[in-house]
Parts: structure tokens; C-alpha cells; sequence
């Protein structure tokens, strides 16, 4: 039941879609078609897919430790840009080191970069009850303009101000920075690995470690973690900063891994994002908030939004179609989701019924939509 | 038509009831099966079973919350369908919640008015309402003013209110579903005299309770479920403790642990004149002093409410003491967070299990690891040993009985029992020093609760200091060696477990000191 909840959401975003498609005119099948040859229809298509879903992954798994510590980060976008900035910056000044240094020197500036903004609204919930939804929606309004401020004064390319065309870009990242390509004439680059075994490690850190099953405990119980001992604000902090972190990397990953090997801003987040720091929490979401789960959970989503630009060429329907083809699947996943919780709810609630104490629970903890049943620690790697 | 304000008295005292066959199934479970059970004119008539043994099931499809899938129900010989409370409260069927059904902030009149229609239409009219609860109140014995506010009154009185209204609504079969569980001793005889009285007026009632004395005390016959199935139906007169207690469980029950001398030692838990807030930010504990030694159980009797939950809370370290000091072993522990508490041998059965106990979602073997996963053998620079924790788990759910499918079974799954048996293992497998087990039987099973009382005795008797908070007086009596009686926040008294019977415990919980020299 538990998977099949998202894959008809996904079918039922398709039907609304294809409505939408007949009502501007196209055609759905030719619509569709397009979609899958955008996305899967050759190694370039499989490269750029497999690209697009990088920094979801990567945001994916970040989101899912903040949802495991009943903590909701909705600041990946702006954790995003920070990781950037910090990784660009490194590059940047470090221009004549070596790749072997330099490329995971850099890297890891963005984790840096990304942490510290998660960190910022973590201490500020655990500490001051500041409301982390509205502290990290906040924190991606004072990132943009950062990197807008940045890239137009104190890190701009020099050529662009003597050329006086002022693009707000840096100049090209030293090519030691470049992540190195995978597939021959694809795109595919080391980012893929790189988000994949951030997932692995993940699932690792939450299931097996003791600092994971702090973090899961006080997500799910804060009142019985605080007896236990654990350090319930410390714990939330911990849980915010790898979540920022891991969004962070992304961002220095998009940057390092872009054609123009330099970061760019056209004024807004989603100029530089593409939106990753929304839509990977939809791939968590979509992945049960199981970091193994999120794999494929945000190959798909980068599949229908590489699919996505190629159905708007062939068809010529305005691109707003493909944002909104886009949120459907975020509503149709955030409510069968919704769905699956009602019905679990009303299994429980006629357990108590009938006088069985044992369901009878009501754990403040119990937040994340998809993550009604967390799986064990035997049960990962069959996920997705 | 609506029912018309005020009651009139009906149809006359009193009605047959018979259920016969009655089945209710939910997914994966049968909550009764084909179940018979009837109820005479002027009788009092116990249903007893276990958590889970469909008495619940069977008192909603009484009153029309619940259709039942087979079955017949019949009053006075009548089939008749109840498929709503409307239908019920027509057919003269009442029901008192455990959970009462009042609004606070309205009077006694307003309450029992609440919901039906005023006979000057529009116009509320509470005179005639008040006078019929004062007809009520002398009739059956229960003293309650219907102009004052339902939050000023106590939870006895809130009670009365509840019958008074069932009464006012013609209710001529009451079912009442563990009313006693919150009464004092003195307010359960008021209530017994109560229902004695509607009883002889030929109402029809039935009592749901797990107390076997109150259940002998109160009842004409007692009905046992188990399972889901009638085990049988017994008359009070030929039934005993020990007899209702395996008709329950289905095996022999010891309910009386024999408690062993025990030398008491040094004093492990001591407690200076601690004062503490109350969720709602008003003081909850008033200036409390006491001691535990070594090998002594205290218990601290109560109606809920008086500060109990709290004063333990403090002593856990979950709660900040206003005032005053808490020692364990003679350390000073007054600022020390739970798990420094804990280093120095503290343990804690919380009354919450389930919010302070457990996580529901976590397996059994993460809950029995709670306090001990980040230490070696069980984690090893930061990783979990699973091989460790899982042999560990073996032996701990071997010894303290816990019945679960797995280790890997989520703790939420379990029966109430078995979850309070895993958090004993928990606590318990380090051998604590002190020990504060607040309501550590409540809503479990007989058979589970035999065992918790042996384990706590046997812990006893190695020696550790037990703080036991518990409502239940039979249980107080059953373990401790002091009992001190809160009430308001205070300790009315301490007094020894020999000079210790009931009528002197229930007086204190009112808060009537001795009155003797």
C-alpha cells in the first residue's frame, strides 16, 4: 500500500495534465511522447535527467534528516545558494591548486556554507521557538539578495565591468573545479556519485549510528528522548545544520558541475536553483522520507522536468503548463499522502475501539506525511 | 417531537434488558462474539473483563455508537433498533462516560439542560430544571447545586452531575463505565449508596470496574468477558476475588503478593520541602518532604490531581522544582538533568507511558535501548552494534516476559501490558538505587499486573528505594511499607502500612486530617 500511494498520484497528476494539454490545444499522446524521449530517449537524455536529479537527491536526503527530527526545512534554496557562494569563493581564491585538492576542498566549502544557514533557524527553534517554516522561508529572501549583491559588486567577473555589459556573474571558476565528466558526449559528471553516496551514507548516519537514533527519537518523541537523556534542542540544531549542509553541497555541485563553470544570478533563487531547493522535498516526500527511497523518487522528478522542456518545444505550450504539471504532482503526492495517514488513522482509531490499548498511541511526533511507517533498520534497501 | 423540558419521571421505574448473540467485528479482530448479556429491572448488574475484552464494544452497540454485525437486542421483550444515542436516550437507555461530557464554564442547570428544548420555546427557563435536579439530588442522595459553575466542582460531584442529567433525561438503565476509577474511598460509598438507592427504585443498572472488591461489594450478578466471549454469569453471592480473577485471565491469579520482611537500609531518595507549578503555571506542589530508604516502598496515595504526578515528575528530573532539594544516594540532584539523575541509579516508570516512556514507533529493541544506545558494548565510535543490542534485547524480553511477535516489532503494537513490562526491563536491568514508578498498573491486565507488583517486590527486596504514585489503594496496600496521602499539594500524613485501612487513607485524601490526638 505504502508505495502505491505516490505512483497513482503521479498517474492522476498525468490525467489532470493531459486535460490541461487538450484544453491548450495540444495533443496529450504527442505530449507525452515527447516527455519520455526528452528524458530517457538517448545517453544525453539519460545524462541530463540523471543531472536534473542530482541536487533534488541531494536536497531530498538533506530534507529527509530534518523530517526525521520533526524539524520542516524550507530552506533549501537558500542553503543552496550559500553552498554555492562558499564554494565559488573558495575556487576563487585558491585559483592554481590542484584538482585533487582543490575539487573536494571546494565541495566541502559548500557543506560549510549550506550548514551554517541550516544551523542559523535550527538554533533559533531550539533555543528561542522561533518557527522554522517562517525562519528558513526568510533565510532564502537574505540569501538570493546576498548572492545578488555579491555577484553584481565584490565577486563579479573584471571582464564584465570592462566590458561594461555588468552581466552579474563570476569570471570562470579555475578548471580544477570542474567535476570530471563520467560519459563521454553526455553531461553526466561525478555529481551523480557523489549524490548517490551522500544518500547511502545518509541512511547509514539515521539507522545505524547513535547520533541518527537521536535524531529519529526525538523527531518521533521529544517528551521520552528528553528522558532518556538525549539533548532534544542540541539535536533539533544538529538535524537543521546537516540538513542545510547537504543542500549546500548541491549548490556547489551546480556550480562545478555547470556548462559555464561559473556561478550566475538573473536576479532570483529559482534563476540559479531551478526550484531544487522546493522540488527536493517533494522527491523525499515522494521517496517515504527514506534517503534510499528519495534515489529514485528524484530521478523521476528530474526525468519530468527535463521531459517537461522537451514537451514544451515540440508542442509549443507556454511553459507555465510544465510549472504547473510540476505542482500537480507536488498536491497529488502531499495528498495521497494525506490519504494513506487517514487511513492508517482510522485502522488505529478502530483498534482503540475496540478497547485495545496497544494503538492507542498519539505521539506528537507523528508529522511526516509520507513517513507514517519509518523502516526499520532491516528493511532499507528493499525501499523504492 | 423534541423532548420537552422538565423531566417528568417517564414510563415508570425500570426496564428488561437482553442482548442476545451480539457480534461486532473489526478488521482483524472480533470484539464480540455472539455475546449474551441481560440486565433486570432493579438490578446492578457488573460487566468485568480485561482491556480489550469487548465490554467497550459491547456498551456502544448498547448505546447506538456502534451497530452491532449479528445479534438481537431486546427491552422488555421488544426487539428494538438503536442505531444512534438519540435512539437510545428514547428508549431510556443512559450512559456516564469515564470521560465526562460536560461544559465547564456553564452551571450544573445549564449542563443538564444543554441540548434539549425549553418548553417556553425560545425563552430559557433553568427555574423548573433546578427544582427537578433538587427532586433528583433528594431522592438519590446526590448533594449537587445546580447554580454553581461545573469547574468549580470536584470530580465526585462532576460525576453526580452526569447521573443527574442521564436521571433527568428518564434514563431508566444506566451503564456506567468505571465511574469509581477517580473517586475517594468515602465518594465511591456515597456513589454505591447512590446506585443502591436507584437500584431499589427498580433502575437498571450496569457497572463496569475492574476493582473486585468494589465489583462483590456493589453487584447482583457479574457478567465476564474474555476475548471478545462471554466467559459466564455469575451471582455476586456465589462469586470470589480469586474466582472472577481466573474467569478474566482464564488461569489462576495470585492477587496478593506475599511480601517478604526486608532490613531497610540508608536513606537512597530524599525529598526537602520540594515545591513545584503545574502545567497550567500554579503551584502543584506545596512544601512536600519525605525519605525512602533502602528496601522500603512508599506510596504516595491521592485522587488524582493532588500533585502526585508532578512531585514524581521533579524527582525524575523532568519537571523544575520551584523550591526545596531532591537527593539520591545522598547526592544533591535538585538542578541535575534526567540522565545524571540516572547515573546516580535512578529509574522512572512514568504514568505517561506512552508520551515519557516509549516511542510508539520505534521498535522494542530501540525502546529497551533508550537510555543506552551511545554506550559501549551498544555503540562503538558512534555506530550501533546491532549484534550487541539484539542479544542484549533477547535476554531483557526473556526476563521481564514481554510478549512481542519480534524485536523488530513496533512498541506501539504491543498490548498495554507488554509495553509497560518492556519499560520495566528498561528501567529495572540496571538494578536501580531508587526507583519512582508513577501508576505503574493503570489500564494494564490482571496477568501483567500479578507481575509487575512481583518485580517491583523482588526489587524490594534487593534493596532499591521505591517511590510508587499510584490511585489504586488496593495496590498501596498490597506493596507499600509507608503510605503518605497527598492533598493539594501536600502531604496530609505518613503513616506505617500496619496502622494503614482504608477509612483513615480515604478521609486524608479528602483532606480531613485526623481529627484524634
Amino acid at each position: 500500500m505504502g508505495t502505491l500511494f505516490p505512483v497513482a498520484a503521479v498517474l492522476a497528476a498525468l490525467v489532470v495534465g493531459a486535460v490541461m494539454l487538450l484544453l491548450l490545444g495540444a495533443s496529450p499522446g504527442e505530449g507525452f511522447a515527447a516527455m519520455i524521449d526528452g528524458a530517457f530517449g538517448g545517453p544525453r537524455e539519460l545524462a541530463d535527467t540523471v543531472n536534473k536529479a542530482v541536487p533534488l537527491l541531494l536536497v531530498g536526503v538533506g530534507i529527509t534528516i530534518a523530517f526525521r527530527a520533526n524539524v520542516i526545512n524550507i530552506g533549501g534554496e537558500g542553503q543552496i545558494v550559500l553552498g554555492a557562494l562558499t564554494a565559488t569563493a573558495l575556487a576563487l581564491a585558491l585559483p592554481d591548486w590542484p584538482a585533487v585538492v582543490l575539487l573536494p576542498l571546494g565541495l566541502a566549502a559548500g557543506l560549510v556554507g549550506g550548514a551554517v544557514w541550516g544551523a542559523v533557524p535550527g538554533a533559533l527553534k531550539a533555543y528561542f521557538g522561533v518557527n522554522e517554516i517562517l525562519s528558513t522561508i526568510m533565510l532564502n529572501i537574505v540569501a538570493v539578495q546576498g548572492m545578488n549583491y555579491l555577484l553584481r559588486g565584490p565577486m563579479i567577473d573584471p571582464a564584465e565591468i570592462e566590458s561594461g555589459s555588468r552581466i552579474p556573474q563570476t569570471m570562470r571558476l579555475p578548471p580544477a573545479t570542474d567535476l570530471p565528466v563520467l560519459v563521454p558526449d553526455t553531461r553526466l559528471n561525478l555529481g551523480a556519485v557523489i549524490a548517490v553516496v551522500a544518500a547511502v551514507v545518509v541512511y547509514v548516519f539515521l539507522w545505524r549510528t547513535t547520533y541518527g537514533y537521536r535524531i529519529r527519537a526525538v523527531g518521533l518523541n521529544p517528551f521520552a528522548s528528553r528522558y532518556a537523556g538525549i539533548d532534544v534542542k542540541r539535536s533539533t540544531v544538529v538535524a537543521l545544520t546537516l540538513s542545510g549542509a547537504l543542500c549546500g553541497l548541491a549548490g556547489a555541485i551546480l556550480v562545478f558541475g555547470s556548462e559555464s563553470h561559473r556561478m550566475v544570478t538573473d536576479g532570483s533563487t529559482t534563476g540559479f536553483t531551478g526550484s531544487a531547493g522546493f522540488n527536493g522535498i517533494v522527491a523525499a516526500l515522494f521517496g517515504g522520507l527514506h534517503p534510499i527511497g528519495t534515489i529514485p523518487a528524484s530521478f523521476l522528478f528530474g526525468a519530468l522536468l527535463v521531459g517537461a522542456n522537451r514537451l514544451q518545444r515540440v508542442t509549443q505550450v507556454p511553459s507555465a503548463l510544465v510549472i504547473a504539471l510540476n505542482g500537480l504532482v507536488v498536491v497529488f503526492v502531499v495528498s495521497s499522502a494525506i490519504w494513506k495517514r487517514r487511513l492508517e488513522q482510522r485502522a488505529q482509531l478502530e483498534a482503540v475501539q475496540t478497547g485495545d490499548q496497544a494503538a492507542q498511541t498519539s505521539l506528537p511526533g507523528d508529522v511526516a506525511p509520507a513517513a507514517a511507517d519509518p523502516p526499520g533498520r532491516d528493511s532499507g534497501t528493499d525501499d523504492g | 417531537m423534541a423532548e420537552t423540558l422538565p423531566g417528568t419521571g417517564g414510563r415508570g421505574h425500570g426496564l428488561d434488558l437482553a442482548m442476545r448473540g451480539i457480534v461486532k467485528r473489526f478488521p482483524g479482530v472480533l470484539a464480540n462474539d455472539h455475546v449474551d448479556f441481560d440486565v433486570r429491572r432493579g438490578e446492578i448488574h457488573t460487566l468485568l473483563g480485561e482491556n480489550g475484552a469487548g465490554k467497550s464494544t459491547l456498551m456502544k452497540i448498547l448505546y447506538g455508537l456502534y451497530r452491532p454485525d449479528a445479534g438481537e437486542i431486546r427491552i422488555d421483550g421488544e426487539p428494538v433498533q438503536i442505531d444512534s444515542p438519540r435512539r437510545a436516550i428514547e428508549l431510556g437507555i443512559g450512559m456516564i462516560h469515564q470521560h465526562f461530557m460536560l461544559v465547564p464554564t456553564l452551571t450544573v442547570a445549564e449542563n443538564v439542560a444543554l441540548g434539549l428544548a425549553s418548553p417556553k420555546g425560545p425563552l430559557l427557563d433553568l427555574a423548573p430544571v433546578a427544582r427537578r435536579i433538587e427532586e433528583l439530588s433528594e431522592a438519590y442522595g446526590l448533594r449537587v447545586d445546580p447554580g454553581a459553575m461545573v469547574w468549580q466542582l470536584s470530580v465526585g460531584e462532576q460525576q453526580r452531575v452526569e447521573i443527574i442529567k442521564a436521571l433527568y433525561r428518564d434514563a431508566e438503565l444506566l451503564a456506567l463505565d468505571e465511574p469509581t476509577a477517580v473517586l475517594t474511598p468515602q465518594e465511591v460509598e456515597d456513589l454505591f449508596v447512590t446506585l443502591r438507592a436507584m437500584a431499589a427504585e427498580g433502575h437498571s443498572l450496569i457497572f463496569i470496574s475492574h476493582k473486585l472488591h468494589e465489583v462483590l461489594d456493589i453487584s447482583d450478578r457479574i457478567t465476564v468477558l474474555r476475548n471478545g466471549r462471554l466467559v459466564g454469569t455469575v451471582s455476586s453471592a456465589d462469586a470470589t476475588k480469586a474466582g472472577l480473577a481466573r474467569m478474566m485471565v482464564g488461569r489462576e491469579v495470585v492477587l496478593e503478593q506475599v511480601r517478604a520482611p526486608v532490613e531497610v537500609g540508608p536513606p537512597r531518595l530524599e525529598i526537602f520541602d520540594v515545591r513545584a507549578r503545574g502545567d497550567r503555571g500554579t503551584e502543584a506542589v506545596r512544601g512536600v518532604s519525605l525519605q525512602v530508604r533502602a528496601g522500603e516502598i512508599l506510596a504516595i496515595a491521592g485522587v488524582s490531581g493532588n500533585g502526585q504526578r508532578e512531585l514524581a515528575e521533579v524527582v525524575a528530573g523532568l519537571r523544575e522544582a520551584t523550591g526545596g532539594r531532591v537527593l539520591i544516594d545522598g547526592s544533591d540532584v535538585t538542578g541535575a538533568d534526567p540522565g545524571q539523575r540516572r547515573a546516580l541509579g535512578l529509574a522512572y516508570i512514568p504514568e505517561e507511558r506512552m508520551r515519557d516512556g516509549a516511542i510508539g514507533q520505534f521498535t522494542v529493541a530501540e525502546n529497551l535501548m533508550l537510555h543506552d544506545f551511545d554506550r559501549p558494548p551498544f555503540a562503538r565510535h558512534g555506530f550501533l552494534d546491532f549484534a550487541e543490542i539484539e542479544r542484549h534485547c533477547r535476554r531483557l524480553v526473556a526476563d521481564f516476559d514481554v510478549k512481542t511477535p519480534s524485536l523488530d516489532t513496533t512498541m506501539k503494537s504491543l498490548s498495554g501490558g507488554n509495553i509497560q513490562k518492556a519499560i520495566l526491563a528498561r528501567e529495572l536491568s540496571a538494578n536501580p538505587k531508587v526507583l519512582v514508578a508513577s501508576q505503574p498498573t493503570r489500564g494494564v491486565d490482571i496477568g501483567a499486573t500479578e507481575y509487575i507488583h512481583r518485580r517491583l517486590l523482588d526489587q524490594r527486596a534487593r534493596g532499591t528505594a521505591t517511590l510508587l504514585i499510584s490511585e489504586d489503594l488496593d495496590e498501596i496496600l498490597a506493596l507499600a511499607d509507608r503510605i503518605a496521602v497527598m492533598y493539594e499539594g501536600e502531604v496530609m500524613d505518613v503513616v506505617d502500612r500496619a496502622d494503614a485501612d482504608v477509612g483513615r487513607l480515604g478521609l486524608l485524601m479528602a483532606g480531613v486530617r485526623d481529627s484524634g490526638t
